[in-house]
């Protein structure tokens, strides 16, 4: 999280809503570690990443669901082997569960 | 003061911290900081809450230990703070994610070379904490050296003597100077700390040469000498200095992980 947090002060600053995506475990093969951070804001803006590319994209429609108030605060998974995987796999085969929250500032 | 100010405020200065959130369970989302305390009594001060006050106290004892470790992963507890096995058997499991964030690691570099600027540029990348220390003014300045967090005009004995507690097994000490009347020293100094790795640059022919200083300056102990990793750096062929910092930053990597550095597509272990 220490190399999102000027964006997010920006963020803050300027009143945005903003949801935090953070890589909490993962299984196998994963390009980023644990306490990986991503965030968007409500404009759809985005900074940080949580895997080499390959799953961002969905964390950004899952965040906006959160901050739209669609989806709560949750644990998703990204990876080939789950069946109640996202349908975006990884490139790397391993498995990466994400916590996505609201940013309560 | 919320808890996402008052964690940016401490990350920013490094100052150690854990963020604990709830990820599964009731109350997910909530989150709590906490701050490690050298006193005994009261080991740690906690901001925020998980919902239940013994489910925050043993979490904030199990972060503090996490936060020492520098690791960050997912702990299992009950509702009330429950934490045994047997305690969990029928009840409801909560899922927290404690996120470490420990002060950078630290690398000192001796000796105010063209090596030390490269290596310093190289270990900024790396996330590392960079001091450059040599006892002539005219070289160790900041001018020469603006990549580096401090640069100090010392001996190497005095800055192990001051400073030398600071230094664990995360942190790093490189000796660039080539000079017996410098490196001797340092490599005494560093010797008396707990730092994880200690590189001293030099020929082959130069480290037996050191080899005899530093018995004759009483480092005989084996475990002391395999500590050293010298001449430093991989077996990359590296020539620049900039090629010379990535060798020797591979190096502390490798050692970190223990591993035997050769290409991916040699070996069929895991890859991270």
């Amino acid at each position: 999280m220490r190399d999102i947090l000027d964006e997010l002060d920006r963020w803050k600053d300027s009143g945005k809503r903003v949801a935090l995506a953070r890589v909490v475990d993962i299984e196998g093969s994963g390009p980023r570690e644990a306490g990986a951070a991503m965030a968007v804001n409500e404009d759809g803006e985005v900074v940080g990443s949580v895997s080499g590319g390959c799953v961002e994209g969905a964390v950004v429609s899952e965040a906006l669901a959160i901050l739209s108030g669609e989806a709560a605060s949750r644990v998703v998974t990204f990876g080939y082997s789950d069946d109640e995987a996202f349908a975006v796999g990884l490139t790397c085969g391993g498995i990466i569960h994400l916590f996505i929250q609201p940013l309560d500032w | 003061m919320s808890v996402y100010t008052s964690l940016a405020t401490r990350i920013r200065k490094n100052l150690p911290v854990a963020l604990a959130t709830i990820i599964e369970g009731p109350h997910t989302g909530a989150c709590m900081i906490v701050r490690p305390h050298d006193d005994k009594e009261t080991p740690f001060a906690v901001e925020g809450s998980l919902g239940h006050p013994e489910l925050d106290r043993v979490v904030a004892r199990d972060a503090v230990g996490e936060l020492e470790a520098g690791r960050t992963g997912v702990r299992h507890y009950g509702p009330e703070g429950q934490s045994t096995p047997e305690d969990l058997v029928d009840t409801a499991t909560v899922k927290v994610f404690i996120e470490s964030f420990s002060p950078p690691p630290r690398m000192w570099i001796f000796g105010a070379v063209d090596f030390t600027a490269a290596l310093a540029r190289v270990a900024k990348v790396l996330g590392y904490h960079v001091t450059v220390c040599d006892a002539r003014e005219i070289f160790a300045t900041r001018r020469r050296f603006p990549m580096a967090d401090d640069v100090i005009v010392t001996w190497p004995a005095p800055m192990f003597t001051e400073h030398g507690s600071l230094l664990g097994p995360r942190d790093a000490v490189c000796i660039l100077t080539h000079d017996p009347k410098f490196d001797v020293p340092a490599i005494i100094g560093a010797l008396n700390t707990s730092v994880g790795y200690i590189g001293v640059m030099g020929s082959r022919k130069t480290h037996a040469k050191r080899l005899e200083r530093l018995a004759e300056g009483g480092v005989t102990d084996t475990a002391d000498l395999e500590r050293l990793m010298s001449p430093i750096g991989l077996d990359l062929g590296s020539r620049t200095p900039e090629e010379t910092a990535i060798s020797i930053c591979a190096e502390i990597i490798a050692r970190r992980t223990g591993r035997v550095a050769q290409s991916l597509r040699s070996t069929n272990g895991p890859i991270h």
